[in-house]
């Protein structure tokens, strides 16, 4: 693709993720904004999306927010202070990713790429250098079908465009901006991320991908993403991939609202990846009316500093929500993961698991809440934590909330922190296999219960990563 | 490799398990073909030996060599033991949570062969040899020893040995918690293993293992050594006139 092409595309087209297409002469003609976070960039921001003025103004509201609200005296204190918001572009990636070429992308990744065996073009894609799978003829098959059920997939900057009465009644309603320092930030700048809606009665069958779309912008610095699904529909979403993600971005702050309607199912899926660079402070949450069943099912490999906790608000009778989620913290990663339950009518019952593996001196984190409001009568709550330490250098803590103000409800807690046991890699050893291969056995067999969750395809290349970890090959 | 050459050769074996000796002086030499039974009572160190013999690291040789097909493998880690072609058939063998048992057996037959071996080729000889055992198919998909009884785990060893086809293996109270009809079937699995270029060696508190399993040698275990061998006959004359009857032999062989 030309320069010039482009550039028209560029400026015709500002909302989509022209940043991954990898042209190398950068900065004639993008915008690029200046270093720390203004009104003026914000409303910058807009003006090139051309936004309606009642967005710019849910940003303009947002930015103040965030730069009142202090930074979070929990998780992580040294890492969270230790961003510098001054230095980070906001609407900068164009130039940022621009810069970037196959040639820049670090050894350690493009060897992990190798060893998982991941296409050429996949890699491009992963690595942010090229816009996305060359499958897309394939794709397009799905999209049609998707289209012909009434399905709206699109990336959210173009769902704004063409659907902003739906937009407008549900964006910000889960998560308001005012909810966190970083779901503000978010509500400030963010660009791209998806926008599903799935009409009532409408059971898609295939886990919907980001790559699925058309100039998907798959992996934004601060991406938003919202889900609604309709009465008795139901919808797969899946985000992320289990190869590592090169960015050169140091901050990700994600949104992700789901909406389950009555009867509906939600389940979405994230494997994040992230180079060991990134701090990945997101937040996940989902409403589900009666009835309905929302699930996260969530894997955190990568970053330097994840803080996630996926949360499901059990707003309506008979509501279910799970959370499924790994992490995996090596040398010099912090993942501070867990979960959220609110229990806010009768009889919603909601399972936590979450699974965590620390190495090489990393840190992983358990931190859930669980609240049950008065009258949520005949509610089941269940967690179940359990974190497997491989050397005695790495650290694993569990903090878990459990505010219950009605009686009659059933709540359960079961944590267990492990180690390697020498007895199960002597056997596996006696049967051949070597200390790494043993080791990642177990690790797999230990996060079983996640992976049987994914599509197989996920499921494959997340063992093999896990084996690549184990062998100290992954950089 | 001669012929003559013993498979395993054991020499004056000292072994400590966190500094408490417990074998003392070990001498064993097996040859391709043969079966040998150890024998002994509980804590007499016979476990010691076969978990020495397969490398597991809290067992620490501290004197002597044993040497396998020739070379002292002393110094090899358990996988590259099992990779030489040895094999233990464990006796509280441990649950591995997630692993599923075929995905466990494949690869570990792909480790020992070396190579892998093409699904559908795989699924045949292990359908095959789960039905020698008695070994029922929805057992493939449980997880390795998780919620088995002491009989299917006693059957699942024999079953991996019987797919790695290890050049010794060596069984350790593979008769402990049978009944009759089991110990039966996992019997003929052990003869099974038997060839002319194989050899086993059992290791067992009991006499009637023996019955099903003809060894050509039985060796008396006591305080972490070998005290007395004999023929197959030494082991009826163990059941008919017990452990002290051989200590008292050597008791007065000693004083006289």
């Amino acid at each position: 693709m030309s320069a010039e092409l482009i550039q028209d595309q560029t400026i015709g087209n500002i909302g989509n993720d022209y940043s991954q297409y990898g042209f190398q002469d950068k900065e004639d003609y993008i915008f690029k904004s200046g270093r720390g976070l203004t009104k003026e960039i914000v409303t910058k921001i807009s003006e090139m999306k051309n936004e309606p003025e009642w967005m710019l103004k849910y940003r303009l509201r947002a930015l103040d927010i965030f730069l009142k609200k202090p930074m979070p005296r929990w998780g992580n204190c040294n890492l969270l202070d230790s961003i510098d918001f001054e230095n980070i572009f906001y609407f900068v990636r164009s130039s940022e990713k621009s810069a970037k070429n196959w040639d820049d992308v670090p050894e350690g990744i493009k060897q992990t790429f190798d060893r998982l065996g991941i296409p050429e073009a996949e890699r491009k894609f992963l690595a942010g250098v090229t816009a996305q799978y060359e499958s897309e003829v394939v794709y397009h098959s799905i999209r049609e079908d998707l289209l012909a059920q009434g399905v709206i997939f699109l990336d959210m900057d173009s769902g704004l465009r063409e659907h902003e009465d739906i937009i407008r009644k549900h964006f910000g309603t889960v998560i308001p901006a005012a909810d966190n320092k970083f779901s503000a930030l978010n509500s400030a700048v963010w660009s791209g991320g998806s926008f599903v809606w799935v009409p009532e009665g409408v059971k898609i069958e295939i886990p919907l991908q980001a790559y699925f779309r058309i100039n998907a912008e798959n992996m934004g610095q601060f991406e938003r993403t919202l889900i609604i699904a309709e009465p008795g529909s139901f919808v797969h979403y899946i985000e992320g991939c289990t190869a590592p993600t090169y960015s050169t971005d140091s901050l990700h702050s994600a949104v992700v609202e789901l909406i389950a309607l009555p009867g509906s199912h939600i389940r979405y899926t994230t494997i994040q990846n992230w180079s060991k660079n990134v701090y990945n402070l997101v937040t996940k949450r989902a409403v589900a009316h009666a009835d309905s069943k929302v699930e996260w099912v969530d894997g955190n490999l990568g970053s330097k500093l994840t803080m996630k906790y996926p949360s499901i608000h059990l707003v309506g009778p008979r509501a279910h929500g799970e959370v499924l989620s790994i992490a995996f913290a090596g040398e010099d990663q912090h993942q501070d993961a867990g979960a959220k339950m609110v229990h806010a009518a009768p009889d919603t019952t909601s399972l936590i698991i979450s699974k965590s593996i620390s190495k090489n001196g990393g840190r992983t984190s358990y931190r859930g809440l669980v609240k049950v409001y008065p009258n949520a009568t005949g509610s089941k709550s269940s967690v179940k934590c359990d974190a497997l330490l491989m050397d005695e250098k790495s650290r694993s803590d569990t903090y878990p909330t459990m505010e219950i103000d009605e009686k009659d409800v059933t709540i359960e807690h079961e944590a267990t922190v492990s180690k390697v046991g020498e007895e199960q890699l002597f056997y596996l050893m006696s049967r051949g296999l070597t200390q790494d291969e043993a080791t990642a056995m177990i690790i797999n067999g230990f996060f079983e219960p996640f992976t049987k969750e994914l599509p197989l395809e996920y499921a494959v290349e997340l063992n093999r990563l896990i084996q690549l970890e184990m062998s100290g090959s992954v950089g | 490799m001669t012929a003559k050459q013993p498979l395993l050769s054991v020499q004056n074996l000292h072994v400590k398990v966190e500094d408490k000796e417990i074998l003392k002086g070990v001498d064993l030499n097996i040859y391709a073909g043969e079966v040998h039974a150890i024998m002994g009572r509980n804590g007499s160190g016979k476990s010691t030996l076969s978990y020495t013999l397969i490398g597991h690291p809290r067992y620490v040789v501290t004197e002597g060599k044993i040497l396998f097909k020739g070379v002292d493998i002393v110094e090899m880690t358990p996988d590259q033991r099992a990779r030489n072609g040895m094999a233990l058939a464990f006796q509280y063998p441990v649950a591995i949570p997630g692993v599923s048992v075929s995905n466990f057996l494949r690869a570990s037959v792909k480790a020992i062969r070396g190579k892998d071996v093409p699904v559908k080729e795989f699924r045949q000889e292990l359908k095959a040899q789960m039905k020698k055992l008695g070994v029922a198919d929805e057992f493939l998909g449980r997880y390795i020893n998780d919620g088995f009884s002491g009989g299917e785990k006693k059957r699942i060893e024999i079953l991996q040995l019987a797919l790695l086809k290890p050049a010794l293996a060596v069984l350790d109270e593979t008769d402990s918690g049978l009944d009759i009809d089991a110990l039966k079937i996992v019997s003929e699995g052990i003869n099974n293993l038997s060839n002319p270029e194989t050899a086993i060696l059992l290791i067992t508190h009991y006499q009637r293992i023996l019955n099903y399993v003809e060894p050509q040698f039985v060796h008396v275990f006591q305080d972490g050594r070998i005290v007395k061998s004999g023929g197959g006959e030494l082991s009826k004359e163990l059941e008919a006139r017990g452990y002290d009857w051989v200590l008292q032999e050597l008791t007065s062989s000693a004083v006289s």
